[in-house]
């Protein structure tokens, strides 16, 4: 089917797109989220350590070196 | 053509996101599964290595060893058996990466659609995956390549992961700005031309900054054959990851576009009439 539609004012197509602003607060809030998620999987306990011990270190260690971070 | 933005429209942030998510956490499954059978039959081989060359260390050096590690804070040291790291463990990492990466993708996607000339929502969700792989995974991967367990000092963990990641916070702002430019060039040159100006550019800018970055080699007398199989699972499990992404932005996001287009054509007719 034809993706384009006839409209009264000379055939124009109606293309909707996100509003930035709007998108701009959601992309500030998951991207932090996402970094936080990404750091505990790919640097914690490693180059920095926080909470002290290896606990996340050793659990996520095979994706860490899978995924390609640095790991040993 | 014009482009317009509703506050009806079913194209919101949040439309975009939970389906990235969704996607995020099928390709981190699918991740794991390549990870798992490819990638954890080399691991296993490294650490075999790792403990031949620790039986091999005289009675000294096993002392100093032991010394060194209790100097070391042991609060909250914890071991987590081979059969957790490989299963369980591997599956967190992939699927807590997957579903960042595909969220991330998604909202990248929400900011491009409709705004790259003639390109579709599909083309342009498809585009912004490609050039997610391309910045996040393969340019890092050329100058900082996966490491199995066994290679690589302990010593230097800090600086080389300060380095792989200033490498990938370049390649993903330099890639930003190439598409920001491509797409205002466009208004002067072709399509193709404004691409390859761009594209020469984010290579320069990458390559100038790998030169620039310290390089890395701590392989020591590591098996090549080794290396490379443990190095080719860990790209094949990325781009696992990111075909699943991309492949199933493309179908969800597609399918969202159609609608919101769709029913803002209807809108605008209605308004006419
Ligand atoms: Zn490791």
């Amino acid at each position: 089917m034809s993706q384009i539609t006839a409209t009264p004012h000379g055939g124009a197509i109606v293309v909707p797109v996100v509003p930035l602003l709007k998108l701009g607060t959601w992309v500030v809030f998951f991207g932090l989220l996402a970094m936080l998620a990404i750091f505990f999987v790919s640097a914690d306990q490693g180059a920095i350590s926080f909470p002290a011990g290896n606990a996340v270190h050793e659990w996520v260690h095979d994706a860490r070196h899978l995924l390609g971070f640095p790991c040993h | 053509m014009s482009t317009v933005s509703q506050d009806k429209s079913v194209l919101t942030p949040a439309a975009f996101l939970i389906r990235g998510l969704a996607v995020g956490l099928v390709a981190g499954l699918l991740a794991f599964v390549v990870a798992f059978a490819l990638g954890e039959p080399t691991i296993d081989d490294a650490i075999a290595l790792e403990d031949a060359a620790a039986a091999q260390m005289t009675p000294q050096e096993v002392a100093a060893e032991e010394a060194a590690a209790a100097e070391e804070d042991h609060s909250g040291m914890v071991a987590v058996s081979r059969d957790n790291q490989k299963s369980w463990g591997l599956l967190t990492g992939t699927v807590v990466v997957g579903a960042a990466l595909g969220g991330l993708t998604a909202l990248a996607a929400a900011a491009v659609i409709g705004r790259l000339g003639n390109l579709s929502a599909r083309g342009s969700t498809a585009l912004v995956a490609l050039l997610g792989f391309v910045s996040i995974v393969l340019v890092p991967f050329a100058k900082y390549p996966s490491t199995p367990p066994a290679v690589g000092d302990g010593e230097t963990i800090g600086g080389r992961t300060a380095s792989y990641f200033a490498l990938v916070l370049i390649s993903v702002l330099a890639v930003i700005a190439a598409v920001v430019i491509a797409n205002k060039l466009r208004a002067r040159v072709d399509g193709w031309t404004a691409t390859g100006i761009v594209a020469a550019g984010y290579i320069a800018v990458v390559a100038v900054a790998a030169a620039l970055l310290p390089s890395v080699n701590e392989l020591g007398d590591f098996p090549a054959d080794l290396l490379w199989y443990f190095r080719r699972s860990s790209l094949l499990t990325l781009m696992t990851l990111w075909a699943a992404i991309g492949v199933g932005l493309v179908a969800l996001l597609g399918r969202l576009h159609d609608t919101a287009t769709a029913d803002a054509n209807r809108r605008e007719l209605a308004a006419n009439l």
